[in-house]
């Protein structure tokens, strides 16, 4: 039983992260038709976004206001990161085959990927640390340190800081897409593009804003996973953000809350298999397996993903 | 005066098959006029071309003295101009309400409000069931949303392609209706149909569109009682 509560803290966190990634995929999905394969990238450029205005403006200073801002540095880099990937990769790309807009993603990928490793500590006027290897990332008070004891059961603080990211972002989410105006005109482009603009929504800037939206919680996670791992890296986006697309597919790629659902569910399987399937296949170097074993079986009985695509409907 | 919309030599093309073939048409205020042809004329070209939402390869359009040929779809309904298109295109996981309420999307007033109840008003069965989305509507249901919708920007210009298509007679009657008392509501429309007798009866202007060309035009009564007119559209021999 403990063993099982503990999985299920474990199973919610990684699932949390998971989650807060893979709306990104999912909304500029349900916009464009389009995966985003340098998503993943933009979780990693939050982090270091975070990392970056730590050293800047609070090095050495890690008392829990300090946080508010880390995180509004990380939502700083990965939305202007987002935007121009958009502005200056995908729209010349809006009438190209299916295609070109993917390995045009692989590219970007690679791209920020590559600007990290080798510039990151040669950002002219700050004295930032190589990133060639793990960065230390800071670990602020109250967020981590000694961990709550539940009986036997062991709750990371960042486990929890993790977890209320996940709800405070799809509150304001839903508040977002169901009760503002531009929320409404997402709506209404992820549903019927042309018969949109009929309504005087302007689609490009919707685009823009499914792309803010998605860099704005994948930079969320990329300061709670900071927290968590104690250290980040150029590379910490590729693997984060692959579970993150399936986690969107599973849930039903397009449907916001199906990220959500898919993203909890893919971290729940992930720590329950390490936990319960024993003998070889058990243990973690096994859990990928069984994520992906998943993400196949839901896609062979339920293509549409556990809550359905909302892919657009045309006449 | 001048007409409210004029469109002058309009040709536009798919890749290579040209679709509209060099057409000029005007429409004045407090008209209906309507466009009517057969399959694949070429109307709804026409119509999502006047919206932006497809660009000529020559010709102009003009809306109330303003060159609107290059302007983009989503700045065209704040000048008057509202377009129901083919095949009604409500957003079927949004409430009747939310649909119309997007139809006053470009709106910045405050009377948004005041027109959601004129359109209650214009149908009533919209108010009922403002709740359910409207995916789940029939036919003649879409059809009044979608209308209600377009009037929700408040338009000079009302453009409605094909509103009968696929209704019972009843409802098909019922949307026509509409056509006139938004017509005596103060509202010019530009009336697409392939319901010709219905739409020539209440047409003051009407243009016989084939395979992307103005083959006929004249008054409702004039070309409701042209032979060929009779022969093609109207099912006599
Ligand atoms: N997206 C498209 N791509 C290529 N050709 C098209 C496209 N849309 C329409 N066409 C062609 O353009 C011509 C005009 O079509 P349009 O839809 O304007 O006709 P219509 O008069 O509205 O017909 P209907 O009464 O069937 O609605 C047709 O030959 C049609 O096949
Ligand atoms: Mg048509």
């Amino acid at each position: 039983m403990d063993a099982f509560a503990q999985q299920l803290v474990n199973g919610l966190t990684l699932g949390s992260l998971y989650a807060l990634i893979a709306v990104g995929y999912t909304v500029v999905y349900g916009i464009v038709q389009l995966i985003n394969f340098a998503h993943g990238e933009i979780f990693m450029i939050g982090a270091f976004g975070a990392l970056s205005t730590w050293l800047i403006f609070f090095d050495g200073n890690l008392a829990l206001w300090v946080l508010p801002l880390m995180i509004l540095g990380a939502v700083i880099a990965s939305v202007t990161t987002a935007v121009l990937m958009e502005r200056i990769a995908y729209r010349p790309l809006r009438h190209a085959p299916r295609l070109a807009p993917l390995i045009t993603a692989i590219g970007i990928s690679i791209f920020l990927q590559e600007a990290v490793r080798l510039f990151y500590d040669e950002v002219p006027f700050f004295d930032f640390p190589d990133a060639k290897q793990r960065v230390p990332f800071p670990q602020i008070e109250v967020v981590t340190g000694p961990a709550f004891q539940l009986g036997n059961v062991t709750i990371q603080r960042s486990a929890l800081f993790t977890i209320g990211c996940l709800v405070m972002c799809s509150a304001g989410l839903w508040y977002f897409v169901n009760r503002t105006r531009t929320g409404k005109g997402m709506q209404a482009v992820s549903q019927d593009p042309d018969t949109a603009r009929l309504m005087g929504i302007n689609v490009d800037r919707i685009i823009v804003v499914a792309f803010a939206v998605g860099a704005t919680l994948a930079a969320v996670a990329g300061v709670a996973q900071g927290l968590q791992v104690t250290n980040i890296n150029f590379r910490m986006g590729f693997l984060a953000g692959l579970k993150a697309f399936t986690a969107a597919v599973l849930g039903g790629i397009g449907n916001v809350w199906g990220a959500v659902v898919g993203g909890l569910t893919l971290g729940l399987v992930e720590a329950m298999a390490v936990q319960f399937i024993p003998g070889t296949f058990g243990g973690s170097p096994w859990k990928d397996v069984w994520a992906f074993a998943l993400l196949i079986i839901v896609l062979v009985f339920r293509p549409q993903g556990i809550l359905g695509a909302k892919v657009v409907d045309r006449a | 005066m001048s007409p409210m919309l004029e469109v002058k030599d309009l040709e536009v093309a798919y890749g290579k098959i040209r679709a509209v073939k060099g057409i000029s048409f005007d429409v004045n205020e407090g008209e209906v006029v309507t466009l009517i042809g057969t399959n694949g004329a070429g109307k709804t070209t026409t119509l999502r071309t006047i919206s932006g939402l497809l660009r000529p390869s020559s010709g102009s359009i003009r809306f109330k003295d303003q060159d609107i040929t290059t302007v983009p779809a989503h700045d065209i309904v704040q000048l008057g101009l509202a377009h129901s298109p083919e095949g009604r295109r409500i957003f079927p996981r949004l409430s009747v309400q939310e649909n119309l309420l997007l139809g006053a999307f470009a709106r910045k007033d405050k009377e948004v409000t005041n027109d959601l109840q004129a359109a209650y008003a214009l149908f009533p069965i919209l108010e009922e069931r403002r709740n359910q989305p409207a995916g789940t509507f029939s036919g003649g249901e879409q059809q009044m949303l979608a209308m209600g919708r377009a009037m929700m920007s408040r338009p000079q210009l009302l453009m409605l392609d094909e509103p009968s298509m696929g209704l019972s007679p009843l409802m098909m009657k019922r949307i026509m209706t509409t056509v006139t008392t938004l017509q005596q509501q103060g509202t010019t429309i530009l009336l697409v149909e392939q319901n010709a007798q219905a739409a020539l009866k209440r047409a003051t202007k009407g243009y016989v569109l084939e395979v992307g060309s103005i083959v006929l035009s004249g008054t409702g009564a004039e070309l409701l009682s042209s032979d060929d007119v009779r022969k093609a559209y109207l099912g006599e021999s």
